[in-house]
């Protein structure tokens, strides 16, 4: 019986609306700095990411900036994707933005670019559901999962805003789902283990 | 509990897709193959759903033996997405920085690319009206999607976008109030008749067509994101072609010129608010 090959994961992607601040920087903080993995992040803003980014930078060891344009997804950083665009991930590990409509009312939308991850990276893709009041995220979740990817949710009762885990959970399931204060650690057990 | 998801076959529909964009191309002359992949993708799985059908070879068929459908495909592939006086910063570096400079021009020729529904387009026009400047000017307001000319000529939105894009017009330095601009009926505004008066709306397809007036600002917003870097190339050539000596280009907030090999022929006049200038190598006409 041949075993399935176990691949690294080579992105981890974020997903969190409302009290998105503070899960961030317990999730961004407690990153380990040697992480090599491209961390991308949407957390629902209309407007400019310039402070939440730096916010974000100043308590994490890893870089934290915005998302550019046609730029390599960096392994080692944080990119978050801009207010207003939604964010998506070419097949040649750059980022692309667009401004289709707004998805579950939100643009950037974390299906939009759950979905992209997860045909690009497949299994080698962990997708992060985190607080938020929105349904957002669920359906790409779950073509995360569907791609071969792993899928991590924050218990609802730990979150600020239960909604958006809960919605997860139902439509896409999780392979681990637990309290915000214990996902760095699996992230980084999940992405230092050697392959 | 949980949604069992169906086997992915990421190979077969990126089989289905470029057979599709085939078609289009080969068919009706519409070339989408330098489009950026990830957003095309969810376009054409949307047509899929919209036109109910089981899969993207099933479209394709319709692309070939259907009169018309093409255009029903265009309108689905292009995103005719915009606002009055989006991103106002940027309209208020227009009206304060630009317009004095166009001023000296005893006739100014404005082409708005992409104009999707002409949100812009009348954005233009107000500011231009407002700076005295408008008996004087042309616009010409272009965009490949037929369905979104119409629209754009007939200048109705709904009311309920007038307040957001008034809030914007006054931060991007209205002197007025823009329900000057428009009458409202029920649930729908209409731009006034007047604001039409020196703007040409017309079919160009930025892929294939050729530069068509003597431009003195260029303005395309959101329309390069959606395109490979050689095909981003290629419309900066084109403006830069149709762009005076010193002629100003507008592009989207998060668009840049840092990949193109064009970007040597422009100046920036403000990076941030991607305002650039058309570079002359005389630097004769520069400010
Ligand atoms: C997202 S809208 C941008 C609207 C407006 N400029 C703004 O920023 O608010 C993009 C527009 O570009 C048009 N477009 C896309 N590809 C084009 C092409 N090859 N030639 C001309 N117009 C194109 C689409 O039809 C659509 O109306």
């Amino acid at each position: 019986m041949s075993r399935p090959e176990v691949i690294a994961p080579a992105v981890i992607a974020i997903g969190c609306s409302l009290g998105g601040l503070n899960a961030l920087k317990t999730v961004l903080g407690g990153l380990h700095p040697d992480l090599a993995q491209a961390v991308v992040v949407c957390c629902h803003t209309a407007g400019s990411v310039d402070v939440l980014c730096r916010l974000l930078d100043s308590h994490s060891s890893l870089e934290v900036i915005e998302a550019g344009e046609r730029h390599a997804v960096a392994g080692g950083m944080v990119h978050v994707a801009p207010g207003g665009y939604h964010l998506l991930v070419e097949n040649d590990r750059h980022f692309a933005l667009s401004v289709d409509e707004p998805v579950c009312f939100s643009r950037p939308s974390i299906d939009v670019m759950f979905d992209s991850v997860a045909e690009v990276y497949l299994s080698a893709s962990i997708g992060v559901i985190l607080t938020g009041a929105s349904r957002d995220g669920a359906e790409g979740l779950a073509r995360i999962r569907a791609c071969g990817g792993i899928a991590v949710v924050q218990t609802p009762a730990s979150a600020e805003a239960p909604a958006m885990p809960q919605a997860a959970l139902e439509t896409a399931g999780a392979d681990h789902c637990l309290p915000l204060e214990e996902i760095p650690a699996l992230l980084n057990r999940l992405c230092m283990r050697s392959p | 509990m949980v949604k069992v998801t169906p086997p992915v076959d990421l190979a077969l529909e990126q089989l289905e897709l470029d057979l599709f964009l085939q078609a289009l191309r080969r068919r009706h002359e519409y070339d989408f193959s330098e489009y950026a992949p990830a957003s095309l993708i969810r376009r054409v799985r949307q047509l899929v759903r919209d036109h109910r059908c089981a899969s993207i070879s099933e479209l394709t068929a319709r692309l070939l033996h259907e009169d018309g459908f093409e255009v029903r495909v265009v309108r689905g592939l292009s995103v005719p997405v915009s606002e009055m006086f989006r991103d106002p910063e940027v309209f208020r570096a227009l009206r304060e920085r630009v317009l004095p400079m166009l001023a000296s021009y005893p006739r100014i020729n404005v082409w708005q690319a992409g104009c999707a529904h002409g949100q812009e387009v009348y954005s233009l026009a107000i500011m231009l009206e407002e700076a005295g400047l408008y008996e004087r000017s042309h616009i010409f307001a272009t965009d490949f999607n037929a369905d979104a000319l119409e629209r754009a000529k007939d200048g109705i939105y709904p009311a309920r976008d007038a307040q957001l894009w008034s809030r914007n017009y006054l931060h991007a330095g209205g002197t007025q109030t823009l329900a000057n601009y428009y009458s409202a009926r029920y649930d729908f505004i209409r731009m006034h008749e007047r604001l039409r008066r020196n703007i040409t709306f017309a079919n160009h397809n930025l892929v294939v067509d050729k530069v068509f007036c003597e431009a003195h600002l260029v303005l395309c917003r959101n329309v390069l994101i959606y395109f490979s870097n050689p095909l981003q190339n290629r419309t900066l050539g084109l403006f830069r072609d149709s762009l005076v000596r010193g002629g100003y280009l507008c592009l989207g907030l998060r668009e840049t010129l840092d990949f193109a090999e064009v970007s040597t022929d422009f100046s920036a006049v403000d990076a941030k608010l991607r305002l650039y200038r058309r570079a002359s190598p005389t630097h004769a006409d520069a400010a």
